[in-house]
């Protein structure tokens, strides 16, 4: 891949833009590297907002319809902050068969929100999942990243119950 | 690195391994791990220098019965225990020597372990996945060196092909035949491409391959790469699964330093690199054409196939893309012949598979057979049956792209062309079985409304049709549709099914038309008296209704 010399600044003194730019200089800046380079601001951001996405447009030279069109595609690139915890319910086969849906539909009017949204006070986010792999424990849900197998309506109301403790 | 070299490291390891009285391995794949076995770990190893035993604790991956996590096994008495927590450490190392803890036993002599031949799990629960030299002492790397120093790259395709090796992606096109068709593409330039975007739920297949036994896979590409003549190597791995990828970061940098990765490979003229990929949740990357798009940084849209991918692929050149068992295979084919391989299996398909056994099923996790046993076999042997007394209804293999085969079919062996006779596919290995509460509309319903998200949306009979298509289910599980409904279902079906670009679209119909041919008064019951006969969907008339 060709090295380009155009030099886009980083958008502020934050640390985290020399991470991104980190892996973009890894890559020799090619336009292929777009989507390690989201991953990247996601896992130091959080999420994927106007100002970083231009910021990697830039960098990449690619339109930033095209990094939006990329950032929308993938399920896994958040457009929105998150929120202080993180609740993902895995509505894999497995699970399904052994009642994540209901689980959800629980979680769901109890949080009152839907998946894909973060409670107002920004202190649970609630999101599904396709499949995380751990069918063996099914039902399965992840909370703030650690696998909890075996699931029950109970123990997912006391879990998120001490979430939403001040 | 010589092969004396790597025979050397081998014997080094094995003195080093036979050194010590005892050995506890501890499960630290992502299930076991999930219940808590580093801190057993820890436990044991504290255990053990109070104790002062003369025993190593050693953290291994799948030891595939994952419902009865965690998992320790002792060596080399050959006890497993079952179901260990961290307060049972000090106990089972009390009992290191002498007769083994009777309550936390559990039998490798049950059909769960008998019925079971390990290839691609060879070394799962017995090698520390994040150490080289283990996985060298366990004959690692040696069909590598033998292909590079003794076979030349046709060579190698023939074993492949003798082996009878087919795609276990799911499609089942011939390895063998997709490595000549690369090999003979012109081109300076050539890529390998492990598909490792595991993405049909319930399945775990490549995830447990990934996380232990990360070696066996690299050493399958760098084979693969010098049969084709491709330099370099991209290994496209789901971001959901970040241990499989830690795992994978580590034996790509050791692999290099020990020099069988990356340039002049084994002292010979071949270099072979390989990056990893991440995956940004998107199942339709699992088609090779939408993976390809996705490696080259854009969304992961499919294209029309001619050229395959072998013609032209990856950034326009010649690429071969393997799934994860796939590679999986091929030290072992390379290290014992072909023939060996095709030794097992069934006419048209040879050699084992990996399943994932989950849903209403005892022995949930992971297993290789070979194949050509039956479904029956495998459910109510090795699986050990449907748990709480209920009746089996249906298993469903393939995932969204597969179907539901009913109780009077499961004397059928598992090939590759049995499964898509009966309407199913074989797919990446995924097997959930599911009993009586489970309402076969419902699970038509739910997998179409997989598709319907997970349709890329570039063409109109996937993107539409799948809506539509869930529409229709969603109208009859709700108990408001009537006959012209299903017959509408079912020329949408016909429809998506012939006139879809890739992949996902043409197999979307697919748990449908299983359903239908099978469970077609279920459809009915729904429709015509307006009830679910497994109680599940939420239908007009009240439940009491059925009895």
């Amino acid at each position: 891949m060709p090295a380009y010399s155009v030099k886009v600044s980083l958008p502020s003194e934050d640390k985290r833009w020399k991470i991104v730019n980190g892996t973009m200089r890894r890559h020799g800046y090619s336009r292929n590297s777009l989507i390690e380079t989201l991953h990247t601001v996601q896992k130091s951001f959080g999420f994927l907002d106007h100002e970083s996405l231009q910021f990697v447009a830039q960098s990449l030279r690619v339109p930033l319809s095209k990094a939006l069109g990329v950032a929308t595609f993938y399920h896994f690139f958040s457009l929105k902050p998150p929120g202080e915890h993180a609740c993902v319910i895995c509505l894999g086969t497995a699970c399904y068969i052994k009642g994540a849906g209901q689980l959800l539909a629980e979680t769901q009017s109890s949080l009152g929100i839907k998946p894909g949204e973060t409670t107002s006070d920004g202190r649970v986010s609630l999101m599904s999942a396709r499949c995380v792999g751990s069918c063996s424990f099914a039902p399965v849900a992840l909370f703030d990243g650690e696998v909890a197998g075996k699931l029950s309506s109970q123990e997912m109301q006391t879990r998120l119950q001490r979430w939403q403790q001040p | 690195m010589t092969p004396e070299q790597l025979s050397q490291m081998a014997s080094d390891e094995t003195e080093l391994q036979q050194g010590v009285q005892h050995r506890l391995n501890v499960c630290m794949a992502a299930g076991c791990l999930s219940l808590g076995s580093d801190t057993l770990k820890s436990a044991l190893q504290k255990a053990v220098s109070d104790r002062q035993e003369s025993c190593q604790v050693k953290g291994v991956g799948c030891m595939g019965l994952c419902s009865r996590g965690t998992l320790v096994s002792l060596e080399p008495a050959g006890a497993l225990y079952q179901g260990v927590t961290a307060s049972d450490a000090a106990e089972i190392v009390e009992h290191l020597a002498g007769p083994p803890v009777g309550r936390l036993e559990s039998s490798r002599n049950t059909p769960f372990f008998k019925h079971q031949v390990s290839v691609v799990l060879e070394n799962s629960g017995r090698i520390d996945p994040e150490r080289i030299e283990e996985y060298v002492a366990a004959e690692g790397y040696q069909a590598l060196t033998q292909a590079l120093t003794e076979m030349t790259p046709s060579q190698v395709i023939e074993q492949i092909s003798i082996s009878g090796l087919r795609g276990r992606g799911g499609a089942g096109y011939p390895t063998g035949l997709k490595w000549g068709t690369v090999a003979k593409a012109p081109g300076p330039l050539k890529y390998v491409i492990c598909n490792a975007d595991e993405g049909d739920p319930g399945a775990f297949m490549d995830r447990s391959v990934l996380e232990s036994d990360p070696h066996r896979v690299l050493e399958g590409m760098i084979i693969a790469g010098y049969a084709v003549g491709a330099s370099r190597g991209y290994i496209y791995v789901r971001a959901e699964y970040p241990l499989a990828i830690a795992r994978l970061t580590t034996a790509i940098r050791q692999a290099k330093h020990l020099g069988v990765l990356d340039r002049e490979i084994c002292n010979t003229q071949f270099s072979f690199d390989i990056e990893l990929r991440l995956g940004a949740g998107a199942f339709v990357c699992g088609e090779e054409t939408a993976l390809i798009a996705s490696i080259e940084g854009g969304r992961g849209a499919p294209r029309p196939r001619p050229p395959y991918p072998a013609q032209s692929g990856l950034f326009g050149a010649p690429t071969l893309i393997n799934n994860v068992e796939t590679f999986g295979n091929v030290p072992a084919i390379i290290r014992k012949g072909g023939e060996w391989y095709a030794g097992m299996g069934t006419k048209k398909s040879k050699g084992t598979k990996v399943f994932a056994l989950t849903g209403k099923i005892n022995c949930t996790g992971l297993i290789e057979i070979p194949m050509g046993m039956t479904l029956r076999e495998i459910i109510f042997d090795v699986g050990g049956g449907v748990p709480e007394g209920r009746k089996f209804k249906a298993v469903q293999t393939g995932g969204p792209s597969g179907g539901c085969i009913p109780e009077q079919l499961l004397d059928m062996p598992v090939d590759y062309e049995s499964l898509a006779q009966v309407g199913s596919i074989m797919g990446s290995g995924g097997m959930i079985v599911m009993d009586d509460t489970s309402c076969m509309v419902d699970v038509a319903r739910y997998f179409m409304e997989f598709c319907m998200t997970e349709s890329c949306g570039k063409c109109i009979p996937c993107r539409d049709g799948t809506v539509q298509m869930y529409d229709l289910l969603t109208k009859i599980s709700e108990g408001k549709a009537a006959r012209g409904d299903l017959a509408m279902l079912e020329e949408l079906c016909d429809l998506v099914k012939n006139t879809s670009l890739c992949g996902l679209g043409q197999s979307a119909p697919n748990p449908v038309l299983s359903t239908l041919r099978y469970f077609r008064d279920e459809y009915l019951s729904h429709i015509d008296e307006r009830r679910c006969p497994a109680g599940v969907c939420a239908c007009s008339a009240p439940v009491e209704t059925r009895s």
